[in-house]
C-alpha cells in the first residue's frame, strides 16, 4: 500500500500505519458482554508531513474524530501503529506518553464544551504549564498573558470565566492552550464549525499565522469541504472508517477519483448562485450504513452509482490509479474518469 | 427554541461589554440570585438564629437560672407529679417530666441536633464525593465494585441495622455519628457518580487528558468544581435528614442518653405526658420542624439559584407575575446569565 | 401574490442589564411560491424575528405589523394563532430530534397533527395520509417506516419526517430555521433538493433562516442580510452575491473560503458582533466596518434602493453606485471614504485595522 500523503520519506512528522480502532458494543443484562464491534476506524494508513496540514474529510460516522483521538493517544488503538517524530507511540502508558503530549495538542470543536465553565481563563490556559510543571506563579501568569496576546485576546481578561467570551474568543482560548507548550502537531477537530462565518475566517487566519510562525503541523478535521480546501496541503476522504481517497489537495479537489469524494464535492454548497445552478449535483441515495455491520467489499457500494458485482465482494485496495500522481490514492474498482458524469445527477432525487 | 436564541443573545450581551475585568464566579451569581429568593433568605436567617441559640445555650441556662440538668421537683412539678405549663414559676416553656426547664433542655438539644446534623453530613459528603468520583471516573471493575457497594448500602433496612449497631456497640454520640454517616454517604455517592459519568465525557476533560493531566488532577481540578453545586444542594438537604435520624434513634432510646438533652430523647420522654402536658411535646417538635424545614427550603433555594433550568421556570413565573403588575424584570431572568449550563448549539 | 407583509417589526426583551433589542424595525414581504433567505450570524435577530411571527416570543415587547393572508399575526390571541400555526404556517427546526416526540411513532405524530386541525378526518384516513407524506418526502417503504419511533430514523430521515409533518396540512408558508445545519453535506443536498421540489409542487412560500451562504446561494430567490436586529441589505440572490452594497454583506462573502483562491488569506470581518443591550451609536456595523465615515458614527442609515432593480436596498451611507465587487466600485468606496472621514472616524478605522482579528487596512 502506498502512502497517501507522502512527498518523499523521512520528512513525515506522523505516520499512521494500518490503524484499527474497534469499540465493543456491550449487551444489556446482568453481566455485560460484548455483542458486536463498532468498526470506527478500519485499517487506515496516512502520514502528516512536517510543517504541513493534512485535511481529513468525512461525514458523521466516518471515524475521522476517532482517528484523531487515536493519533493523539487519547484512546487505545486496537491494532496498527502510530509513529510520531520517528518514535513509536502506539498505546504508550500514560507516564511514558507524558513528554510526547507536550508535542501533540488538540483544538476541539465545541468552544462551549471544551473549556471548563467553572475555571478562570488564565488558569485554563495555564493548565499545560501546571501539568508539565514548566512555569509557576508570576512566570506562568506572564506566559499565559503572552499567549492571550498572541491569539488576539485581551491579556487583562485573565481572570474572566469562559462564559464571558463569545464563541470565537473561546476558540482563541482553546488555541492559546494548545499552543502553550510549543507542540509540533496540533490536531484540530472541527475547530471552526461552531463559529459564525466572519469569526471562522478570523480563527482560520490565526491558525495559518501560527503554522508559519512555529512550523506547526496540523491534522485538520472538518466536514466543510471549502474550509479543508483552504487550509490543507493534502487531504484524505474517509467513509465508514476507511480512507476512500487521499492525495495532494488540488488534484483531489479538481479531479476526484472515488465516486464518494465526487459526490461529496458536488454536494457541498458553494456561496455562488451561478455555480450552484450550473453544477451537476450527485445526490446520493440512502444513509451511511451502520459501522457495527458495514457492507462487505467496498463499504460505499450500496450507495454508489457505479457499483458492480465485484464491489460487493472484494474490497478495493487504496492505490494510485493510472494517470494519477503516486501520492494520489483511491480505493475503488472503477474510479471516476475525467469528464465522466455520474448517475443521479441534477435536481432529481430517487428515494 | 426561543429559549436557545434568547440565551445566545443574553450571552452575547454579557460577553461584549468591557466593564468588569474580574469575572463573576458561579458563587457570586448564585449568591446574588439567592438573595432575591425571600423564602431562602428567611430560612437562612432561621438557621443562623438556631446556630446562635445552640452556641449560646449556656447563656440561656444562666439567664433562666436553671442549669440544664437541674431538676426542680418543688416548683417544677405539679402536685400530681406532672410537668408545669409554660410561664409558670419562671419556666418560660414549662418543665419536663422530671421538673427540668424545658426551654433550656430544647436549647441544649439544638446543640446536639445541629452538631450531629452538620458533622455527619460533612463526613458523608466527603466520603460520598470521594467514592462517587472514583467510581464514576475510573469506571470498569472499580466502578462495578463500588456501585454494587453503594447499592447494597442503600438497600439496607437502615433503621433496623442502626438499632442493631446501637445495641451491640452501646449508645453513644460517636456511634450515632458513625451510624448516620454510614447510611448517608451512599446517596451522595450515587448522584456524584452519575454526574461524574456525564462530566468526564465533556470536551474539557478530554482537553485536560490531551494535555497529559493525570486522573487525580482531572478529578479534583476539572470535575470536582462542576460537582460542587449539586453536592452543596444535596448536603443542605441531608442535614435535616440527619437531624431527624438522630432524633429517631434518640427517641427509640438508642441515641443520645439522658441526662444529655436531645430533641429526640425529649420527645421520647414527652410521650408519657402528652395528655397532661401539650407543651412538652409541642415545643421540641416545633424546634425540630422549624429547623428541618428551614434547611429543606434553603436547599431548594440554593438549587434554584444554581440550576439555570429551574431558574428558567421561576423566571417565567416571575415574568408573568411582573407583567401583570407592570414592573420590570429582575437580573438573570432571561436565562443564561450563569456561567454554566449553556447548551452549545442554538441560533 | 404577497402572502406575508412585515412592517417595522421590533422585538425587545427587558432585562435588569437593560433592554435586549433583538429586532429593531424590520420590513419585508414574502410571495407565494418564493423563497426568502434570511442570513445573519448568531444574535442578529433572525430567529427571534420569525418566532415573533408565530407568537413564540413570550415576554417580548413587540411593535409593528405582520399581515399574513389578510390577518395581522402580531397580537393575535393564542387560540387563533394556534389555528394558523401548523395549518397555514409551519416550521421546520434545526434539530428534528428535539422537535419530534421520542415516545410516539412518527406516523402517529403526523396523523395527530392532521386530526388536531381537522377533526373530520378519521384515524385511518390520517394514517394513510401520513404514509403518503412520508413517501412524498423520500422515505423508503413508508408503509413500514410510519410505525417507527424517531430514534429509529437517521438524522436525515428525521428531518424528512419533520418536513412531512410541516407539509401535512398543506400550509401556505413554511419557515425553515437552519433546516440543514445539523446534517452532513450529502444529506443536506438531499434535504435542500426536497424542499425546493416540494415548494414547486405546492407553491408554498418559504422563509429560510440560515447562517450558511452556500444554502442561500442554492435555493433562495431573495435574500435579506440581518445585522444587529436590522436588515443590512435586501436583494435578489444574484444581487446579494454579485453586487453586494453593504460592507457587512461584502465582508460575509469575503470571509468564506472559496475555491478560486484556495491558498490566499481569508479576509474576515474584524471584531465581534455588538451586544444587543449596548448597541453602538450610529450605524451598528461601524465599529467593524473598514469603510467607516464620520456620519456612520452618529447617524444610523435606513434601507434605500441601491440597484437598478428597485428591490435591491441597503442600509449604508456609501453612495448608491458603490455596489459590487469590481475594482471600480472599490475605488468609488475608497474615494467616498476619503472625503467622508475626518479625525473621529479615522480613529475608529485605525482601531479596526489594529484589532488582532483584523486583516483590514486603513483606507
Amino acid at each position: 500500500m502506498s502512502n497517501p500523503s507522502a512527498d518523499g520519506d523521512g520528512d513525515m512528522l506522523v505516520r499512521v500505519e494500518n490503524l484499527v480502532k474497534y469499540f465493543p458494543v456491550t449487551g444489556g443484562g446482568f453481566i455485560r458482554h460484548t455483542v458486536g464491534q463498532v468498526q470506527a476506524v478500519d485499517d487506515v494508513t496516512l502520514s502528516i508531513p512536517r510543517g504541513k496540514t493534512l485535511g481529513l474529510v468525512g461525514e458523521t460516522g466516518s471515524g475521522k474524530s476517532t482517528l484523531a483521538r487515536c493519533v493523539a493517544g487519547l484512546i487505545p488503538i486496537t491494532s496498527g501503529t502510530v509513529t510520531f517524530d520517528g518514535r513509536d507511540i502506539t498505546n504508550l502508558p500514560r507516564r511514558v506518553m507524558r513528554p510526547v503530549r507536550r508535542e501533540i495538542q488538540m483544538i476541539f470543536q465545541d468552544p462551549y464544551g471544551s473549556l471548563n465553565p467553572r475555571r478562570r481563563v488564565g488558569s485554563i490556559i495555564g493548565d499545560p504549564f501546571a501539568i508539565h510543571k514548566t512555569a509557576t506563579g508570576q512566570e506562568r501568569k506572564r506566559r499565559v498573558q503572552e499567549l492571550m496576546e498572541r491569539v488576539g485576546l485581551n491579556p487583562e481578561h485573565y481572570n474572566r470565566f469562559p462564559a464571558e467570551f463569545s464563541g470565537g474568543q473561546r476558540q482563541r482560548i482553546g488555541v492559546a492552550r494548545a499552543l502553550a507548550l510549543r507542540p509540533k502537531l496540533i490536531i484540530c477537530d472541527e475547530p471552526v464549525s461552531a463559529l459564525d462565518v466572519s469569526i471562522q475566517a478570523q480563527v482560520l487566519n490565526l491558525l495559518a499565522d501560527l503554522q508559519d510562525e512555529f512550523g506547526l503541523s496540523y491534522l485538520f478535521i472538518a466536514h466543510d469541504l471549502e474550509v479543508v480546501r483552504h487550509v490543507s496541503d493534502a487531504v484524505a476522504v474517509m467513509y465508514l472508517g476507511r480512507i476512500a481517497e487521499a492525495g495532494p489537495r488540488d488534484p483531489l479537489y479538481t479531479s476526484p477519483r472515488h465516486p464518494y469524494s465526487t459526490a461529496l464535492l458536488s454536494a457541498a454548497p458553494a456561496a455562488d448562485p451561478d455555480a450552484a445552478a450550473s453544477r451537476q449535483r450527485i445526490i446520493l441515495t440512502g444513509d451511511v450504513p451502520s459501522p457495527i455491520d458495514p457492507p462487505r467489499g467496498c463499504r460505499f457500494h450500496p450507495r454508489c452509482p457505479k457499483a458492480q458485482a465485484i464491489c460487493g465482494e472484494q474490497e478495493p485496495v487504496l492505490e494510485s490509479k493510472p494517470g494519477d500522481p503516486s501520492d494520489h490514492v483511491t480505493a475503488c474498482h472503477f474510479p471516476v474518469e475525467a469528464g465522466e458524469q455520474l448517475a443521479a445527477a441534477g435536481r432529481r432525487e430517487t428515494p | 427554541m426561543s429559549v436557545t436564541e434568547l440565551e445566545f443573545e443574553a450571552q452575547t450581551a454579557e460577553a461584549a461589554p468591557e466593564q468588569a475585568i474580574e469575572g463573576r464566579s458561579q458563587w457570586q451569581l448564585t449568591w446574588r440570585r439567592l438573595r432575591q429568593d425571600r423564602v431562602a433568605v428567611i430560612s437562612l436567617v432561621v438557621i443562623l438564629i438556631m446556630v446562635v441559640i445552640a452556641i449560646a445555650a449556656p447563656a440561656f441556662a444562666a439567664l433562666a437560672g436553671h442549669p440544664v440538668d437541674a431538676t426542680y421537683p418543688d416548683n417544677g412539678l405539679s402536685g400530681a407529679g406532672t410537668p408545669v405549663g409554660p410561664a409558670t414559676h419562671g419556666f418560660l416553656l414549662g418543665t419536663d417530666g422530671v421538673g427540668r426547664d424545658l426551654l433550656v433542655r430544647i436549647v441544649y438539644g439544638a446543640r446536639i441536633s445541629l452538631f450531629v446534623g452538620v458533622i455527619t453530613t460533612a463526613i458523608a459528603t466527603v466520603a460520598g464525593v470521594s467514592v462517587g468520583l472514583i467510581a464514576g471516573y475510573f469506571g470498569g471493575a472499580v466502578d462495578a465494585v463500588l456501585a454494587r457497594f453503594i447499592d447494597a448500602v442503600l438497600a439496607f433496612p437502615y433503621v433496623v441495622l442502626a438499632l442493631a449497631l446501637a445495641v451491640v456497640l452501646g449508645p453513644s454520640l460517636t456511634v450515632i455519628i458513625a451510624v448516620i454517616s454510614f447510611f448517608s454517604w451512599a446517596g451522595i455517592s450515587r448522584i456524584v457518580r452519575g454526574q461524574t459519568l456525564s462530566i468526564k465525557e465533556k470536551e474539557y476533560v478530554e482537553a485536560a487528558r490531551s494535555l497529559g493531566a493525570g486522573p487525580f488532577r482531572i478529578m479534583f481540578i476539572d470535575i470536582l468544581p462542576n460537582l460542587l453545586a449539586p453536592v452543596l444542594v444535596l448536603a443542605t438537604l441531608y442535614i435535616p435528614t440527619a437531624v431527624i435520624f438522630e432524633a429517631t434513634l434518640s427517641y427509640l432510646g438508642l441515641g443520645i442518653q439522658q441526662p444529655t438533652a436531645s430533641w429526640g430523647n425529649i420527645l421520647a420522654d414527652a410521650q408519657n405526658f402528652y395528655q397532661q402536658a401539650w407543651w412538652y411535646v409541642v415545643f421540641p417538635a416545633l424546634a425540630l420542624l422549624i429547623t428541618t424545614l428551614a434547611f429543606n427550603l434553603l436547599g431548594d433555594g440554593i438549587r434554584d439559584a444554581m440550576d439555570p433550568r429551574t431558574e428558567r421556570i421561576f423566571a417565567a413565573r416571575r415574568k408573568r407575575r411582573r407583567r401583570e403588575q407592570g414592573t420590570p424584570l429582575a437580573e438573570g431572568e432571561l436565562a443564561g446569565t450563569s456561567p454554566g449550563g449553556l447548551p452549545g448549539g442554538g441560533a | 401574490m404577497t402572502l406575508l407583509e412585515v412592517k417595522d417589526l421590533a422585538v425587545s426583551f427587558p432585562t435588569a442589564d437593560g433592554l435586549v433589542q433583538a429586532v429593531r424595525g424590520v420590513s419585508f414581504t414574502v410571495d407565494a411560491g418564493r423563497t426568502l433567505g434570511i442570513v445573519g450570524e448568531s444574535g442578529s435577530g433572525k430567529t427571534v424575528l420569525t418566532q415573533t411571527l408565530l407568537g413564540l416570543t413570550p415576554g417580548g415587547q413587540i411593535s409593528g405589523s405582520a399581515v399574513f393572508d389578510g390577518v395581522n399575526l402580531l397580537g393575535l390571541p393564542e387560540d387563533k394563532m394556534r389555528r394558523i400555526r401548523g395549518a397555514q404556517i409551519s416550521v421546520i427546526f434545526q434539530d428534528p430530534l428535539t422537535s419530534l416526540h421520542p415516545l410516539y411513532r412518527v406516523g402517529w405524530q403526523i396523523a395527530e397533527m392532521i386530526r388536531a386541525h381537522d377533526s373530520s378526518v378519521s384515524k385511518a384516513q390520517a394514517h394513510e395520509r401520513a404514509v403518503e407524506l412520508l413517501g412524498r418526502v423520500g422515505i423508503p417503504r413508508p408503509e413500514l417506516r410510519v410505525n417507527d419511533y424517531p430514534h429509529q430514523f437517521s438524522g436525515g430521515m428525521r428531518q424528512r419526517a419533520m418536513i412531512a409533518m410541516a407539509l401535512s396540512l398543506e400550509p401556505k408558508m413554511i419557515i425553515a430555521d437552519e433546516p440543514t445545519t445539523a446534517l452532513d453535506a450529502t444529506v443536506q443536498a438531499q434535504i435542500l433538493d426536497l424542499l425546493l421540489r416540494l415548494q414547486q409542487d405546492f407553491n408554498t412560500a418559504l422563509i429560510l433562516i440560515t447562517h450558511d451562504l452556500g444554502v442561500v446561494a442554492d435555493i433562495a430567490d431573495d435574500v435579506m442580510v440581518m445585522y444587529a436586529g436590522r436588515a443590512a441589505e435586501k436583494a435578489t440572490k444574484r444581487d446579494i452575491f454579485y453586487s453586494p452594497h453593504h460592507p457587512y454583506t461584502k465582508g460575509l462573502l469575503e470571509s468564506i473560503p472559496s475555491s478560486t483562491a484556495a491558498s490566499e488569506r481569508l479576509r474576515p470581518i474584524a471584531g465581534q458582533p455588538p451586544s444587543l443591550i449596548n448597541l453602538p451609536a450610529g450605524c451598528k456595523f461601524h465599529p467593524r466596518c473598514a469603510y467607516v465615515m464620520d456620519r456612520c458614527l452618529s447617524e444610523e442609515p435606513s434601507l434605500r434602493v441601491v440597484g437598478e432593480d428597485a428591490f435591491h436596498s441597503s442600509a449604508c451611507w456609501l453612495p448608491v453606485e458603490a455596489a459590487g465587487l469590481s475594482d471600480r466600485a472599490e475605488e468609488l468606496r475608497k474615494e467616498t471614504v476619503r472625503e467622508g472621514r475626518s479625525d473621529a472616524a479615522a480613529e475608529v478605522a485605525e482601531a479596526i485595522a489594529a484589532a488582532p482579528e483584523s486583516e483590514g487596512s486603513v483606507i
